[in-house]
């Protein structure tokens, strides 16, 4: 039952990333990438990782999304994005999809348990039994994000206020500057320097 | 059973290519951030399925239950779920700043007007 599941969503995915490939209209495009997220999502909880689904149902699908359609909003969305399905970037994808296929051929098995990353005595292990009594929390993700690699966390919060401050100074400082000094060269500036002309002109 | 085991990653690797292709392929540059976000959403579930284990469980412990799928890919998603956003937020930003100079985000037609700039 939870193969059949997997291997359902997984065809969804497939049609999905497909569509994104063939649609040419930008917000069909955010549409279905918050629809794949969904999914994913719901992947997430067929693979026991419950905390990353919820959080990727909200980021991913939730937020990511209105960050777009945010975008598209202030640029022209109704233009419908065109490209060249060339010859070589065809080949280019089709070789490295075979390589990285060629380096999954060693790599265990899905869901085996005696794979590395399962028996790790120091890692997976340790944080599977010794985390009631280090930490006394039942989730053992939260208490591996929050205390044994906390400073991951507290790298990922720098880095979150870092895009933070890069979108502000990016959006929040131009949206003054039509006013105060209009820079020749930018096309977006027209209408200002053709009223300036029809001051002169009257 | 060996086929079945490694059908997840060949899958996880279409789409992969599939968010590669788009950046590849396509000029407009939002069109280069959803395949980017395809790209990113596969890596994802290639470290969550390296998580799973067979008829294991949500890593949250309770009485009864002895098989936990290995938290820490979960952890390390988290943060790179969180960490995905806020590039999608920087470079969205950019490209609205990128239209408001050049009145256009295709790629070839920002590549045409830089080359007309440089001749002149």
């Amino acid at each position: 039952m939870e193969l059949l599941i997997t291997i359902v969503l997984l065809t969804f995915l497939v049609a999905i990333a497909i569509g994104i490939i063939v649609l040419r209209d930008l917000l069909a495009g955010v549409i279905l990438l918050g629809l794949y997220s969904l999914i994913a999502a719901a992947l997430f909880v067929v693979m026991d990782a419950v905390d990353v689904a919820f959080t990727e149902a909200a980021v991913g699908c939730g937020i990511s999304t209105i960050l777009f359609l945010g975008a598209m909003s202030f640029t022209k969305h109704d233009q419908k994005p065109r490209g060249h399905d060339s010859i070589v970037a065809i080949v280019f994808v089709v070789l490295t999809g075979a390589l990285l296929i060629y380096g999954t051929l060693d790599m265990p098995h899905y869901g085996d348990p005696q794979s590395p990353a399962q028996t790790h005595p120091e890692l997976t292990q340790h944080y599977l039994y010794k985390s009631p009594d280090e930490t006394g929390m039942p989730n053992v993700v939260t208490s591996v994000l929050a205390s044994y690699r906390g400073y991951d966390t507290l790298g990922e919060t720098v880095v979150v206020f870092t895009a933070g401050i890069a979108v502000l100074s990016l959006l929040g400082l131009i949206r003054r500057r039509p006013e105060e000094e209009a820079p020749e060269d930018a096309p977006g500036d027209v209408p200002t320097i053709a009223a300036d002309d029809s001051e002169r002109t009257s | 059973m060996s086929i079945l085991g490694l059908y997840n990653y060949w899958i996880v690797i279409i789409l992969m290519m599939a968010g590669l292709y788009i950046l590849i392929a396509r000029y407009n540059l939002i069109k280069k951030m959803i395949g980017l976000g395809v790209f990113q959403t596969s890596i994802f579930y290639l470290y969550i399925s390296l998580g799973k284990v067979q008829g294991g469980s949500a890593p949250i412990l309770a009485d009864g239950v002895t098989v936990y799928s290995n938290p820490l890919p979960h952890v390390l998603i988290l943060t790179a779920i969180v960490v995905g956003v806020a590039t999608t937020a920087v470079a969205l930003a950019l490209i609205v700043r990128i239209y408001e100079s050049y009145n256009t985000i295709e790629e070839d037609e920002i590549k045409a007007i830089e080359a007309l700039e440089r001749d002149l």
